[in-house]
């Protein structure tokens, strides 16, 4: 036992020694650009995030390996691990916002939000694509934040629009029951401001169920009360964990699949078919293609996953989630490109990525060009707007893949642009004083 | 040899009971401040900062607030993260009303309303001990969560749900809000802390102090011997309160910037609880030793394999790290259950009979 205590004494010791001695090392490649990816392969949401991490690196690499980087200039790419925890992706956006870092993907909307504030002072973009912030899309309150294509308020207003469509026109929805179960977090709330909006214009009624983060697999008391409701349609905002499990509970209780209507980020392959042969029929947005029908992901596959150089299963390659990644750094690359275009320079800062992502244009041409023809709806990026709300889709589970039903449905711009740009206000005065955009538009 | 007190005579009451009578110790003392002060500041980084020195003095201060309920009161909480989130909601809340007021005044303000809460919810300690108490606490953990989700009023009806703190300054430097550079907030943080556990440290070896020693030790001795027991076991929860509020203020309002209800969970209870436990129950400086186990050495670790250049995924480094800190842990509750406090203790104790140990 004294040999024991000595010997913690002397781990406690060289531990605090160590402790003294690591100091991270801020290496700076001159030429390369650097792309942090802040992933998240552990925890209770790497079930979803895992894709969207091999997605987002994958593209990268193999431009390394194909191209050899963007405009003749090598990727420099790391990924730092967040757990989906807002602390950790912080830590993981300190650790390397020094290193001229071009862009931050937080993929979590609680790490968007602790990021937006910084993102203007220390002058690097946020990217989130399809999450995050809605009222960001205003590019004049927003410089520095971007979510293109959509936000979720659009998403919303996609849902409600379709189910119009499938009650014969807005008008019928009165009266209509329509449940709205989200994972209880700032990503679930999010949406929530626009569909009561809508609620109110409509006259429908909307029944919230709220999924604690804690809880996400446990959801029978909230599919209980929509067992007792009886809403006429169910929308659904989850992630990770959540969304096979509210399959499943949705299935236990026999609720009419076709009515049920999962976000885009409640898309996922794993996550339907969850549910077995009964979850046939369930429906969720989508605004990026599905399958490896593209040559880019041929590439990929050929290049990096065949090449052992990716953790990528060569199975989960072309499913929704996988794709996602794979468009979310189609965006990064375009943005880099279009940054080096106007400015002219080869290795870019942050700065140089805001004018890239700013004046973003991803039209048809340049998508085959790229190899990903009718991989997504045409993008744009304007000054004012950030988001662009541009058309989704959606997609049916038809048992053993998702198979898209509808033609791009336009989000109703209308109604959700003016509520976008009042949140936007109202974000800055709640955080007076909000700097005024002082960056010119480039385009 | 090098810490033998042989010598060292006191000549007066109020030299023997100095807070520090061993000429080492008041020299390790400002040593440490002076680091603490002058060299991290001229030499740290932004990184080193922000995510290192000042989550680790927020943690240590919430430690120590912890550590007087558990430490030096023997009443176990598993309420502190909800107690924090307390402060930081008071602090937010009462900033954003009076948004001209100092900020800093507001975060040790706000440590009140935590004591108050953190009083009611010690209510039951005086019927139910050890582990039972532990579920109420519990239970107000819980209950705490909710408000914070729940209650809009609390985070201003804010879409997301979280509080996100609005640019302060104080004598003309920005001291919290993005803008606030890393080592203003340090300072700041690192005055608090300092400033707190000073005053802590006092109180402990004063009349109160002694009193939450005895209710530890033996209640129903203590009782008879006058002490009040409801009296000193409700200030014992509403003074730990009080430390960890101004913590869980510091926390949002100096280190994160914005806050969801998940920040102030249950695992940060565990957290801050696990750092109080490896650190030493009973001992401020354990508090910090705990904190910066737990703290900075999962993120120190991270760094390893890149710097002496293995390429592994981050995921990887991820578990790896878990196993390390997981491992280390068992090693040291094994080897020394009262913790790095006690070992340092080993350790003087061997450094002053050097070179001859009997």
């Amino acid at each position: 036992m004294k040999h024991l205590k000595t010997l913690a004494l002397g781990t406690a010791v060289a531990l605090g020694v160590s402790l003294g001695g690591v100091t991270p090392q801020v290496a700076q490649a001159e030429d390369a650009n650097y792309v942090p990816l802040l992933t998240y392969r552990t925890g209770p949401f790497a079930g979803s995030g895992i894709h969207i991490a091999n997605g987002m690196a994958d593209y990268l690499h193999m431009l390394n390996e194909r191209d050899g980087g963007i405009g003749g200039v090598k990727l420099a790419i790391e990924e730092c691990e967040t757990g989906y925890n807002a602390q950790k992706g912080v830590e993981c956006y300190e650790a390397t916002k020094g290193k001229n870092a071009l862009v931050y993907n937080p993929y979590s909307t609680g790490i968007t939000l602790q990021l937006i504030p910084k993102a203007s002072v220390d002058k690097i973009p946020v990217l989130s694509m399809g999450y995050g912030l809605s009222a960001a899309a205003d590019g004049n309150t927003f410089p520095w934040v971007f979510n293109v294509p959509d936000t979720y308020w659009d998403g919303a207003s996609v849902v409600i629009k379709y189910i119009g469509q499938q009650e014969g026109g807005l008008e019928n929805l009165k009266g209509k029951k329509i449940g709205y179960i989200f994972l209880d977090a700032g990503y679930g709330r999010e949406p929530i401001p626009l569909l009561e909006q809508l609620a109110e214009k409509h006259g429908f009624e909307l029944l919230k169920y709220a999924v604690p983060g804690k809880e996400m697999q446990n959801q029978s008391s909230q599919w209980l009360n929509v067992r007792r409701d009886r809403p006429d349609y169910m929308i659904m905002w989850g992630w990770g964990a959540m969304n096979p499990t509210a399959i499943k509970e949705a299935v236990k209780i026999r609720y009419p699949m076709d009515k049920f209507i999962g976000v885009w980020w409640s898309a996922g392959e794993d996550d339907a078919a969850a549910g077995g042969a009964q979850a046939k029929g369930y429906k969720a947005l989508n605004f990026s293609g599905v399958g490896m029908d593209f040559p880019a992901l041929q590439d990929i596959k050929k290049l990096v996953v065949d090449a052992g150089k990716s953790p990528t299963d060569v199975e989960s390659m072309g499913g929704t989630l996988y794709n996602r990644g794979v468009l979310n750094s189609v965006i990064i690359a375009e943005g880099i490109r279009a940054a080096q275009e106007k400015t002219g320079k080869k290795v870019i800062t942050g700065e140089d990525m805001r004018i890239g992502l700013e004046s973003l244009n991803l039209d048809e041409a340049r998508l085959a060009e790229i190899g990903l023809a009718g991989f997504a709806h045409p993008m744009k990026v304007t000054c004012e707007d950030h988001s662009g709300s541009h058309p989704v889709f959606i997609q049916e589970w038809d048992g053993e893949k998702f198979v898209k039903v509808t033609d791009w449905i336009e989000p109703m711009t209308d109604t959700v642009r003016p509520l976008l740009e009042a949140a936007a206000k109202e974000y800055a005065e709640k955080n007076a004083p909000w700097p005024e955009r002082t960056e010119p538009c480039a385009n | 040899m090098f810490y033998r007190e042989a010598g060292q005579f006191k000549t007066s009451y109020q030299s023997d009971q100095a807070m520090f009578p061993i000429l080492q110790d008041r020299i390790g003392m400002a040593v440490i401040l002076a680091v603490a002060f002058i060299v991290v500041p001229l030499t740290a980084n932004d990184f080193f900062l922000t995510s290192i020195m000042i989550p680790f003095l927020v943690f240590s201060l919430a430690a120590i607030g912890l550590n007087v309920l558990t430490g030096f009161c023997g009443q176990l909480s598993l309420g502190t993260g909800a107690f924090m989130g307390v402060g930081a909601y008071a602090a937010y809340k009462l900033t954003t009303i009076f948004p001209d007021v100092n900020v800093v005044l507001f975060v040790l303000i706000s440590g009140f309303f935590s004591a108050g809460i953190g009083a009611i919810f010690g209510l039951p300690s005086l019927r139910i001990k050890g582990l039972y108490l532990a579920v109420t606490t519990l239970a107000a953990q819980f209950f705490l969560e909710w408000c914070f989700i729940r209650i809009p009023w609390l985070y201003n009806d804010n879409a997301s749900g979280a509080i996100e703190v609005p640019k302060r300054e104080m004598f003309g430097v920005i001291v919290s809000g993005a803008e606030a550079t890393p080592l203003a907030r340090y300072f700041v943080v690192l005055g608090i802390t300092v400033f707190i556990a000073f005053l802590i440290a006092n109180v402990l070896r004063g009349r109160i102090g002694r009193s939450w020693m005895m209710i530890r030790d033996m209640d129903i001795a203590a009782e008879l011997m006058g002490i009040r027991p409801l009296q000193t076991k409700l200030m014992a929860f509403a003074v730990s309160s009080y430390i960890c509020g101004v913590a869980g203020a510091m926390m949002v309002f100096f280190w994160l910037n914005a806050a969801e209800p998940s920040s102030y969970s249950i695992n940060l209870s565990f957290q801050i609880l696990f750092m109080v436990i490896l650190g030493g129950l009973g001992s401020l400086s354990g508090a910090f030793l705990g904190a910066a186990f737990i703290w900075i050495l999962p993120v120190m670790l991270k760094f390893i394999p890149s710097a002496i250049g293995l390429e592994i995924g981050a995921e990887t480094v991820e578990h790896l790290t878990f196993m390390v800190v997981g491992g280390l842990i068992i090693f040291f509750l094994i080897v020394e259950p009262h913790g790095f406090a006690r070992l340092w203790q080993i350790a003087k104790q061997k450094l002053r009979v050097w070179p001859f140990p009997y």
